[in-house]
């Protein structure tokens, strides 16, 4: 076994974890930094992102604006001073990623343009076409390049993180070219590993979306936050789950019914296709269930419609959803209707934070949709998560770079070491000797399903039930799947195992969290408790994990300077 | 009705067992909606979880998913079953690249040329971030946004048969991204750039072939950009011989 040891580990190389990285090392020059990450960085899920990143650039916008749709967005459970911090930081992130040669599109006078967005009061995202995350991902790695003081372990899987004392001291990760387990010393360690989509059979996330950075935050003490608000967008082809910008509604585009009704009328009259997620979400389910709905091959569904935009606006700003809708249904938006559908696309719940990254735990710091700052509450509104992940990326790497600074150069590697070794025996010895009779896939489509049939946009106590005993029998299950790769070296069924692994630890609490809120409020819908109960549940859930599971506990919303009121659009 | 099935012949590399690849037949139901990927993941759910590639994203912009089928670079995220004809479809690994196991390649090589080409913006002196963004029209941007949308597939470097043959070749993708930074109004870096390019391996070397530009899911037109670069290097090496005191 190798011995690295470095002051910072970033796990995940999307959006946030390259952010940090640069931060850190404009820092101090003389920190050693490393982004550990399971892909190479260019493939993370950061890429796929594709409407835009908000931020206040204009005269006519202003930085209480953002706030407040944001605070509104979130059904007045995000924290209104994270809320403020973030507004206040993203014009800066949005200008620098300029100056690192992020291709922008442009205004006519050369500023980089702004576009309207879902619950975005006036147009204040900024974007690159429709490949916003590629662009920033791809702009922000080979920026990274440029800082030698930032090296990578590409294709490195972290599978434990080890503290001593109290404190962060390391983590362990399968290095998969050498299919061996590593031990890496740190003095500091950020999470930035994203969602976890996969829980759910439909989801605009990539295969990598398995929260890996969530599960081990979690058991290492770190309390997970507000898992139960999961965002569904609205507009996802079905099938494949394959997302559909919200740009093609911000540019213009309409959501029509079998009648070719613009339906959103009937919810939210004043915004229309411009409305928040998770509202047009349960319309696009109201309107099927109320017979509506389009049938398709794979079941009910809705149209968004772009004709009438042309084929320049279409190929000048949304050339992507074309080349996506061409490729993958075999249509041209430009001549046919959309076919779309709501699926599971973010996770507002995450590690918690403070302002500045920190987990509360020394040494440990997130940021992304790995963390819960929480700027999000019960719903995202569209291209806040970009702008987070610059932010709150930044504002981690700039806190774990000034928290290593003030650590002595200690013998850390040591207990990281044994430590480390004992992860080698649960994995090599452990599982991957393992011959059970359950199949992997099985008991992860099992997990998959329960959670899209009992944890999707419509919730309540009996499904929720059900819901929480079918992901605790996928856990038991788990114990008996069995790996039939026996060759350590870059085996992804042991990956994928370790994966779900993550992913069931995850499930559970979004299921406890989410029968615990008796509530409805934001992506959280309960029809056995249609109605918000500012009374009883305004608070942040907190998800403690013990010998049975997650133990839920409460924490204030922040409140500054807007008083929870009634969500009309 | 019988189940429709469809036959893929794909190449396996388990170095821990063998030196030597082999070919595996997996027939499998097929459906018209299935591309190459969910084939390889069917296979790998239900009938042999060794079988071992990369993927994440599904939608043509990760770039992982790379492979060579029916001897063409493709993504297989995005080729469709019923497109192709012929059983059963042979899937092997990019071409021109050292395997590592099955369909997954060593990509090493082309990470070290991206570092040469300096793929970020050089100034001589930064804006200060308050004073806001450079400006840049939509035709400046235009000037590089095509080959700003590689997404490092790697499609082009197993294409090329110049890098088949020298994999001392600076390659399509790197090359295109030099030109990429090097057609971009906000950058400075154009000396230090072209000095790394314009060597014995790097676009020099590039025949011409335009093979890269064929396979690229992207329509980045790498072969197009080494051909501006050829352009730009060679104007720059007759101004220092013309006019060696002048101003460059």
């Amino acid at each position: 076994m190798d011995r690295l040891a470095y002051d910072i580990v970033i796990v995940g190389g999307g959006a946030a974890g390259l952010r940090a990285a640069i931060a850190a090392a404009e820092a101090h020059k003389s920190l050693r930094i490393v982004v550990v990450s399971k892909v190479y960085p260019m493939r993370s899920h950061t890429v796929s992102a594709e409407g835009g990143t908000a931020a206040v650039l204009r005269d006519y916008d202003s930085y209480d604006m953002h706030a407040f749709d944001t605070v509104k967005g979130s059904d007045f459970l995000a924290d209104q001073d994270a809320v403020e911090f973030f507004v206040r930081r993203a014009p800066l992130e949005v200008i620098q990623m300029d100056h690192w040669g992020c291709p922008w599109s442009r205004e006519p006078d050369g500023r980089v343009a702004v576009r309207a967005f879902g619950g975005m009061s006036v147009k204040r995202t900024v974007f690159a076409a429709d490949k916003v995350g590629f662009h920033m991902l791809h702009t922000l790695f080979q920026t990274t390049l440029k800082y030698e003081s930032i090296e990578r372990l590409d294709e490195w899987f972290v599978t434990s993180l080890f503290t001593e004392g109290g404190k962060i001291v390391g983590v362990a990760a399968l290095d998969l070219r050498s299919g061996t387990i590593q031990a890496i010393g740190a003095k500091a360690v950020i999470l930035c590993t994203g969602g976890a989509g996969r829980i759910y059979e439909f989801t605009t996330n990539g295969w990598i979306k398995t929260g890996d950075g969530m599960a081990l935050a979690y058991r290492a003490g770190v309390p997970l936050k507000d898992m139960e608000f999961q965002q569904f967008h609205p507009t996802c082809l079905p099938g494949t789950g394959i997302l559909i910008t919200e740009a093609a509604r911000g540019e213009g585009g309409y959501l029509v019914n079998k009648d070719g009704e613009r339906f959103l009328k009937r919810y939210v009259p004043e915004k229309m296709e411009l409305g928040p997620r998770d509202i047009l979400s349960r319309a696009i389910m109201t309107e099927i269930k109320e017979g509506r709905g389009i049938e398709g091959p794979y079941g009910p569904q809705v149209h968004l419609d772009l004709r009438h935009l042309g084929e320049d606006v279409i190929e000048r700003k949304l050339p992507m959803v074309r080349e996506l809708v061409r490729e993958y249904v075999g249509l041209d938006p430009i001549k046919e209707p959309i076919p779309v559908r709501p699926g599971q696309h973010y996770i507002m719940g995450g590690i918690h934070t403070d302002l500045h990254g920190f987990t509360g735990l020394p040494g440990l710091y997130a940021a992304g949709e790995a963390a819960c700052v929480s700027i999000n509450g019960a719903n995202r509104l569209g291209s806040n998560s970009l702008s987070e992940c610059l932010v709150f990326g930044a504002e981690a790497g700039r806190s774990a770079a000034e928290y290593a600074r003030s650590l002595p150069s200690t013998t850390i590697l040591n207990p990281v070491t044994a430590l480390a070794k004992a992860d080698e025996s649960r994995i090599f010895d452990g599982l991957l000797k393992r011959e059970g009779g359950e199949s992997l896939a099985a008991v992860r489509s099992e997990m998959q399903h329960t959670m899209e049939i009992h944890f999707g946009i419509y919730r309540s106590a009996a499904g929720l039930e059900k819901g929480l005993s079918g992901i605790r029998a996928a856990r038991k299950r788990f114990e008996r799947v069995g790996v039939r790769d026996k060759d350590p070296f870059f085996n992804t069924e042991l990956t994928s195992t370790l994966e779900l692994d993550f992913m069931l630890e995850l499930a559970e609490v979004v299921a406890m969290a989410a029968l615990n809120r008796k509530e409805s409020r934001g992506a959280h819908s309960r029809t056995d408790f249609p109605k918000r109960d500012d009374a009883n549940f305004l608070y942040h859930s907190m998800a403690i994990r013990t010998g049975e599971g997650p133990r839920l506990e409460s924490r204030a919303v922040t409140i500054t300077k807007w008083q929870p009121a009634a969500r009309v659009y | 009705m019988a189940e429709k099935t469809i036959q893929l012949r794909v190449m396996r590399y388990r170095p821990e067992r063998s030196d030597d690849p082999f070919y595996q037949v997996y027939t499998i139901p097929y459906r018209d909606d299935m591309v190459v990927l969910d084939a390889l993941n069917y296979i790998k759910d239900h009938v042999d979880p060794t079988l071992t590639y990369r993927w994440s994203c599904r939608m043509g912009i990760c770039g992982s998913c790379g492979a060579n089928i029916e001897g063409t670079p493709k993504l297989t995220c995005s080729v469709f079953l019923r497109d192709l004809r012929r059983q059963p479809v042979t899937i092997e690994p990019l071409a021109n690249f050292p395997i590592l196991k099955d369909l997954i390649v060593d990509i090493e090589d082309f990470m070290d040329k991206l570092l040469r080409v300096k793929p970020y913006i050089i100034r001589e002196k930064e804006k200060p971030l308050e004073r806001g963004e450079y400006r840049q029209t939509q035709e400046e941007v235009d000037m590089f946004r095509q080959q700003s949308l590689c997404i490092n597939c790697m499609l082009c470097y197993s294409a090329c048969p110049v890098y088949g043959h020298d994999d001392r070749f600076l390659g399509p993708a790197a090359s295109a991204l030099a030109y990429r930074y090097l057609q971009d109004s906000r950058d400075e870096g154009g000396d230090a750039r072209i000095a790394a390019i314009a060597s014995t391996h790097g676009i020099w070397q590039c025949t011409f072939v335009g093979e890269c530009s064929v396979v690229c899911p992207k329509d980045v037109d790498p072969a197009g950009a080494i051909q501006q670069l050829k352009a730009m290097a060679a104007t720059k090496l007759m101004k220092s011989m013309l006019l060696p005191l002048a101003s460059r």
